[in-house]
């Protein structure tokens, strides 16, 4: 058994688009720019409720984020929505010039990330777009785990200022984190307390985590369960302390090992507590179409392969 | 407030030309040929046709904006912002050097008064522009918007995306102006990328378009009272202005060689001698 439960399955994207439906209820300088899936980002109801803060952009994301860099200059807060490889690959200098080097308080929200997109294949599965977000200097970079964190980050980026990256996925996936649990940036949360080795989890990969843990506690080892819903700012404090309890730490995210957070928290035990290090992630390869659960099979990012990294890590202790 | 006369406005233009030529030259690199093509429409832009405030607010609430998209051409929109006050004329000997607020391509970073956003990077400007107009339309800002691009930066697929996106979205209060001096860093737009008709580009893409003469300042004034007039009425607006490159200096004339050159010493002595010091050099 897990420590979590859950009772229902949902979307993180549903998340997002309920986050945004209150934002628009609660903050009237909060505005939506869509590039032709208002669907696929649940974005209809805010559009319904909100017609005149919400601006349809076509199939043209390179003038979404110019748009949305120029809503800032008057002071809305602009919430993009697209997929998260026309959010960031597709428009990356945009993002840079326009956004990140300007400074402008634009969330890029970005949908169905990663492998469990699923069946339309690797030309829409971006596995790099974490990467490319945290290179970017005052970038936010958050990649929440259920619908409940995603509805919550999307609450809490709107109150933060400057620009962010929000990445969530397509799958209906487990609801585990309490609906009211308040999202802070950059604060790591502690799922699950354990002695013998930390997983540091991101997104999809922390339900992951989470049944892996139960598998390995039946054979008695004591896992920690971290879940790094930011990336960037990384709570590096959170990761060197529990490092240094458990000796060796796992990373687990639906991403390339390059670019990910696995290197974020190499990068970090490297210059502060070099510390044994396995990384589940994919491994510098493009996907392909399938289901999410074949895929997440297939390219190593399951509970499964979780557990054989924290074996894995355990023996360089 | 008075209007200063054109005769005025002729004589801030020159002044601001001094400063081009000082600048690149004093760091060897710059943009000169684009910044004296474009003073004469910065000039008018900044001291006749929009209501601006100072001190510089960046969110622009209740005055008109202007946002350089071909931001190579700093030079000329440093020095304008120099001349009307947003920051000490002195700053412009920075211009380039380490620890500026005058990067070489137009930059928030540093805080320098007058700019909202960086570019350099082509074919944004207008995207960005789009955006600050609507802000406007959404806090009931009943002024302007103002954008300048290149005839270059016309090849980046983005500027027709905020081509039709403007005129999709009726953003009546945006005016555009194309630098029309048909060169680009490789030669003539003719040769690097025909531009063929582009008024009957900018109409089929539901703007309003407006001809005209971008080194006459009369001609210029009128240009931009007639892009206000036709502003406010569903459709944005562009000036096609005809720019020669390098207006002012005869030697830098005609040629898309002064695109990103400076001028060594003697160079920049014919130029000077050709304009009239008027406000003093930095």
């Amino acid at each position: 058994m897990t420590k979590f439960t859950y009772t229902d399955q949902k979307d993180t994207r549903s998340g997002f688009g309920a986050g945004l439906l209150e934002l628009g209820r609660t903050n009237p300088e909060v505005v939506a720019l869509c590039a032709d899936l208002v669907g696929s980002l649940k974005m209809q109801d805010f559009i319904d409720e909100f017609p005149e803060r919400f601006f349809q952009v076509g199939i043209a994301e390179a003038n979404m984020m110019g748009v949305a860099a120029g809503l800032t200059i008057g002071g809305k807060i602009p919430f993009t929505g697209t997929f998260a490889n026309f959010s960031t690959g597709r428009v990356y200098d945009q993002i840079r010039q326009s956004i990140a080097y300007s400074g402008k308080n634009v969330k890029i929200c970005a949908s169905h990330a990663g492998l469990t997109l699923g069946e339309d294949g690797a030309t829409h599965q971006i596995l790099e777009d974490i990467g490319l977000m945290k290179m970017l200097p005052h970038m936010t970079v958050i990649n929440p785990c259920d619908y409940n964190q995603t509805k919550a980050a999307t609450i809490a980026i709107a109150e933060y200022e400057g620009p962010v990256y929000l990445r969530f996925g397509r799958p209906k996936v487990p609801v585990f984190t309490p609906a009211d649990q308040k999202f802070e940036i950059g604060k790591a949360i502690k799922m699950i307390e354990g002695n013998d080795v930390t997983i540091f989890a991101t997104g999809h990969l922390v339900w992951e985590a989470i049944e892996a843990e139960a598998i390995l506690a039946k054979e008695g080892i004591s896992v920690e369960v971290i879940n790094i819903h930011t990336i960037k700012p990384l709570d590096v404090q959170a990761i060197i302390e529990s490092a240094k309890k458990t000796g060796c730490v796992v990373t687990a995210e639906e991403h390339q090992m390059n670019g990910g957070l696995g290197d974020s928290v190499a990068q970090t035990l490297a210059l502060n507590l070099p510390t044994p290090l396995e990384m589940v992630a994919v491994n510098d390869s493009f996907g392909e179409s399938g289901t999410p659960e074949q895929l997440m099979k297939k390219y190593g990012i399951d509970a499964e392969n979780i557990v054989k990294a924290v074996k894995r890590v355990m023996k360089r202790k | 407030m008075n209007k200063p006369s054109i005769e005025t406005l002729e004589k801030t233009a020159s002044q601001v030309r001094r400063d081009i030529v000082r600048m690149v030259h004093a760091v060897n690199s710059g943009h000169p040929g684009g910044s004296l093509g474009c003073t004469d429409f910065l000039t008018a832009l900044y001291f006749n046709i929009m209501d601006i405030k100072k001190p510089f607010d960046p969110d622009g609430r209740d005055e008109d904006m202007f946002f350089l998209s071909n931001g190579h051409i700093s030079p000329v929109w440093y020095s304008i912002l120099a001349r009307s006050g947003y920051f000490p004329v002195s700053e412009l000997a920075t211009f380039r050097k380490l620890d500026s607020r005058l990067q070489g391509h137009p930059a928030t970073e540093e805080g320098l008064p007058g700019i909202r956003v960086a570019s350099g990077s082509l074919g944004q400007g207008l995207s960005v522009a789009c955006g600050a107009a609507q802000a406007k339309k959404l806090n009931k800002d009943d002024k302007r918007v103002y954008v300048l691009m290149g005839d270059g930066e016309l090849d980046e697929g983005q500027v027709w995306e905020a081509a039709m996106y403007a005129a999709h979205h009726k953003i009546d209060n945006l005016i555009a102006t194309v630098d029309y001096n048909g060169q680009q860093i490789d030669g003539p737009t003719s040769d690097v990328m025909d531009l063929k008709d582009l008024k009957a580009k900018w109409q089929a893409f539901g703007w309003d378009v407006i001809e005209s003469d971008g080194n006459d300042m009369k001609s210029v004034i009128n240009a931009m009272s007639l892009a206000k007039s036709l502003s406010g009425k569903g459709k944005p607006v562009v000036n096609l202005m005809k720019t020669e490159m390098g207006a002012g200096v005869d030697f830098m004339m005609g040629s898309h060689k002064w695109h990103g050159v400076a001028p060594n010493d003697e160079q920049l002595a014919t130029a000077l001698a050709q304009l009239e010091e008027t406000l003093g050099d930095y």
